[in-house]
C-alpha cells in the first residue's frame, strides 16, 4: 500500500489524543500496585498490600458504600422522572415543547457549582437538614437528564405506526404503553440509567454542597488528597471508581447498539 | 355485491373533511362501501385516500363529517374499540415479540383466554404458509413474510372491516402480483370487506370490486373497474387509470383509449369511421404490444397500442417517418365531464 500522509497524520492525532487522556488515568493505576508508599519511578517492585489495607479501611468502607446507595436510589428517581418527562414532552406538540424540553436539559449544561449552591441554600431556607436525603436530589437533577435524554431520543426514532398497531388491534393505551411502549424503550431507559448511575457515582461539586457529615468516595478522595494523606489508598480507590464507572458505561454503550440493530 | 347502493352499507362516510395545516386534505367526502366489498381508494400521493383510511381506522379525527359502521356512528370511538384492522404500509409488526405472539396481540387485547388465542394465532399463521415460523421474530422474516405475517395478524381477529394501505408497495413486482391474487382470494374466502389503498391503478382494476378515483382531497369517480377504464366521468380519471388521448370535438372533450385507435395504410377509406392521416413519430416495442406516436394532420399528437399478434418475426410495418391513417369507430370516444 502506497504511504498516505493524511490517513498517517489521521492515526498519529487519535494516538496522541488517547494518550492525554488515559496515560494519567493508566498512571494511577499502576501507581495503586507500588510497593513504595511514594509516588514516584521507576517503580521498584509491585503489590496488592495497598488493596487489602483499603478495603480494611472503615472510612473508605462507608464511603464505597455511601456513593452506591446514592447512586442508586438517585437512579431510580431520575428513571421514573426522565421517563415520565420524556414521554410528556414527546406528546405535547408547538412551542411549549420545545421550552420545557429545554428546561428539562438545563440541569446538566448549568455548572455543578450553580446547582450545588442554589441547592443548598433553598435546603437552609426550609430548614431541611443536609443528609442522604438531600445528596440523593441533588444527584436527582442531573441524572434525570441523561435518562430523559436517552428516552426521548428513542421515542423520536420509534415509529409511530407500533402504538396504532396495537390501538388498532384492540389495546388500549394502558395496555399498548405496558406491552409495546415500554419494551421497545426500556434499552434507552437501562443505558440512561447505567450512564446516570456512573455519573453520580463520581459526582463532586454538587455533592460538596448538598452533604451535611457525610462522605461518599469522591468526597473521600478529595479531601485525602487535599490533605496529602492516605495517597497509596488514594490510587486505589480511584482503581475501583474508574471500574465502577467504566463498567456501567460500556454495558450502556452495548445496550444502545443492540437496541439500534433491532430496531432497524 | 359488485354494487353499494341496492343494499345498506357497511362504511358510510357523510361530509368528511380533513384540513392539515391550513390545507384541506380531504374536501367533504361522502362514500357508501357494501358489506363484502373489495373497495379501493386510488389516487396519487397527496390525493387524501391514505387520510381517509386512518379516518376510518380512528388515527385521525375528522374535522367534520360523520363515519358510520353498520349504522352505528364510530366519530368518537377511539381505534381499539372500532372493529376494524389494518395492515400498514411498513407492516408495523413488533420487533420484540415472535410472529406468534404478534398474531395472537389482538386476541388477547380482547380477553380471548391464551389457549385458544395460541391455537387461532398458528392457524392464522399456517394460512399463509407461515406455519413453522411461529417462534421466530419479525427481523428474521423477508419483506414477503412480513407482508403475510400483518395480514394474519389483522385477519385473525375477523374484522368487519379489514383496510389496507400500500400494503404491497415494499414488494417486487412478481411478488406483487402474486399477493394480488392470494388477497383476492383471501377476500373471497373470508367475505371480510376490504377497503385497500395503493397509486398502483394495475393493482387496483385486478382486485376491486369498485374503485374510487382520488384527486386533491376529493373523490372524483366511483365505479367497477369496467367503468372507470371504458367510461370515465373525468380528465383526470381517464388520464390515471390506463394510458388515454384527450380529443376535443365541437368543443366537448372525448377519452379515446390508444388501443381502440388502429392504424390503416394512408389510402384506405374505413367506413363508417372516423379517421385521420398521420405520421408517426415514435415508435416503443414493448413485448406484448407496440406503441406509436402519432403527429396528426391538424397539429395534435396521438398515442395508439397495437397488439403484437403476429406469429412470425418479420420486419416492423411501421417505422419512425411512416405514413398512416388514424382510425377508430365512432363510439369509441367516451365524454368527459366539462
Amino acid at each position: 500500500m502506497r504511504f498516505d500522509l493524511a490517513r498517517t497524520l489521521l492515526w498519529a492525532s487519535v494516538v496522541a489524543i488517547l494518550a492525554f487522556l488515559f496515560v494519567p488515568v493508566a498512571i494511577i493505576m499502576v501507581y495503586a500496585f507500588s510497593a513504595s508508599n511514594i509516588q514516584g519511578w521507576p517503580i521498584q517492585s509491585f503489590t496488592l498490600q495497598w488493596f487489602a489495607r483499603t478495603f480494611a479501611d472503615d472510612e473508605v468502607r462507608s464511603a464505597l458504600w455511601l456513593s452506591i446507595e446514592v447512586a442508586v436510589v438517585a437512579t431510580a428517581l431520575a428513571m421514573l422522572m426522565g421517563l415520565l418527562a420524556a414521554l410528556a414532552v414527546y406528546r405535547i406538540r408547538g412551542a411549549a415543547s420545545e421550552a420545557i424540553a429545554f428546561a428539562i436539559v438545563l440541569p446538566i449544561a448549568l455548572p455543578g457549582i450553580l446547582t450545588g449552591m442554589a441547592l443548598n441554600s433553598y435546603f437552609v431556607l426550609w430548614g431541611i437538614n443536609l443528609s442522604f436525603t438531600t445528596i440523593v436530589i441533588g444527584h436527582a437533577t442531573f441524572c434525570t437528564v441523561i435518562v430523559y435524554n436517552n428516552v426521548i431520543a428513542r421515542l423520536r426514532r420509534l415509529p409511530p405506526s407500533w402504538a396504532e398497531a396495537s390501538a388498532d388491534l384492540g389495546a388500549g393505551p394502558w395496555r399498548t404503553f405496558r406491552l409495546i411502549t415500554l419494551p421497545m424503550l426500556s434499552s434507552a431507559l437501562g443505558a440512561g440509567a447505567l450512564l446516570a448511575f456512573a455519573l453520580s457515582f463520581d459526582e463532586v461539586i454538587v455533592t460538596t454542597f448538598t452533604a451535611g457529615a457525610q462522605t461518599t468516595l469522591p468526597l473521600w478522595i478529595f479531601g485525602a488528597i487535599r490533605l496529602g494523606q492516605h495517597l497509596p489508598e488514594v490510587n486505589v480507590v480511584v482503581c475501583v471508581v474508574i471500574l465502577l464507572t467504566i463498567v456501567p458505561v460500556l454495558l450502556a454503550q452495548r445496550l444502545m447498539g443492540r437496541a439500534a440493530l433491532l430496531h432497524k | 355485491m359488485q354494487q353499494g347502493n341496492e343494499q345498506a352499507p357497511l362504511i358510510r362516510l357523510s361530509g368528511v373533511r380533513k384540513v392539515f395545516g391550513g390545507t384541506a386534505a380531504i374536501e367533504s367526502l361522502d362514500l357508501a362501501i357494501a358489506p363484502g366489498e373489495f373497495f379501493t381508494f386510488l389516487g396519487p400521493s397527496g390525493s387524501g385516500k391514505t387520510t381517509t383510511l386512518r379516518i376510518i381506522a380512528g388515527f385521525e379525527q375528522p374535522d367534520s363529517g360523520r363515519i358510520e359502521l353498520d349504522g352505528q356512528d364510530l366519530s368518537r370511538l377511539p381505534p381499539h374499540r372500532r372493529d376494524v384492522n389494518t395492515v400498514f404500509q411498513d407492516y408495523a409488526l413488533f420487533p420484540h415479540l415472535t410472529l406468534l405472539e404478534n398474531v395472537a396481540y389482538g386476541l388477547r387485547a380482547k380477553k380471548i383466554p391464551s389457549q385458544e388465542a395460541l391455537q387461532r394465532a398458528e392457524q392464522a399463521l399456517a394460512s399463509v404458509q407461515l406455519g413453522d415460523f411461529g417462534a421466530r421474530r419479525p427481523g428474521q422474516l423477508s419483506g414477503g413474510q412480513r407482508q403475510r405475517v400483518a395480514l394474519a395478524r389483522a385477519i385473525v381477529n375477523r374484522p368487519r372491516v379489514l383496510l389496507l394501505d400500500e400494503p404491497l408497495g415494499a414488494l417486487d413486482l412478481k411478488l406483487r402480483h402474486q399477493m394480488q391474487v392470494e388477497l383476492k382470494a383471501l377476500q373471497q374466502q373470508t367475505g371480510i370487506t376490504f377497503i385497500y389503498v395503493t397509486h398502483d391503478q394495475d393493482e387496483a382494476l385486478t382486485m376491486s370490486d369498485r374503485i374510487a378515483v382520488f384527486n386533491h382531497g376529493r373523490v372524483e369517480q366511483v365505479a367497477s373497474p369496467w367503468t372507470l377504464y371504458e367510461q370515465p366521468q373525468t380528465a383526470f380519471v381517464a388520464g390515471f387509470v390506463g394510458i388515454t388521448n384527450i380529443i376535443e370535438h365541437h368543443g366537448a372533450r372525448f377519452a379515446l383509449r390508444p388501443e381502440k385507435i388502429r392504424l390503416l395504410s394512408p389510402d384506405a377509406r374505413p367506413e363508417g369511421q372516423e379517421a385521420i392521416p398521420a405520421t408517426v413519430k415514435a415508435v416503443s416495442y414493448l413485448g406484448m404490444s407496440t406503441r406509436f406516436l402519432l403527429h396528426c394532420a391538424d397539429g395534435r399528437t396521438l398515442t395508439v397500442v397495437e397488439q403484437n399478434i403476429a406469429h412470425r418475426a418479420e420486419a416492423p410495418r411501421l417505422t419512425q417517418g411512416s405514413a398512416v391513417l388514424a382510425a377508430w369507430s365512432a363510439e369509441a370516444p367516451w365524454p368527459l365531464a366539462a
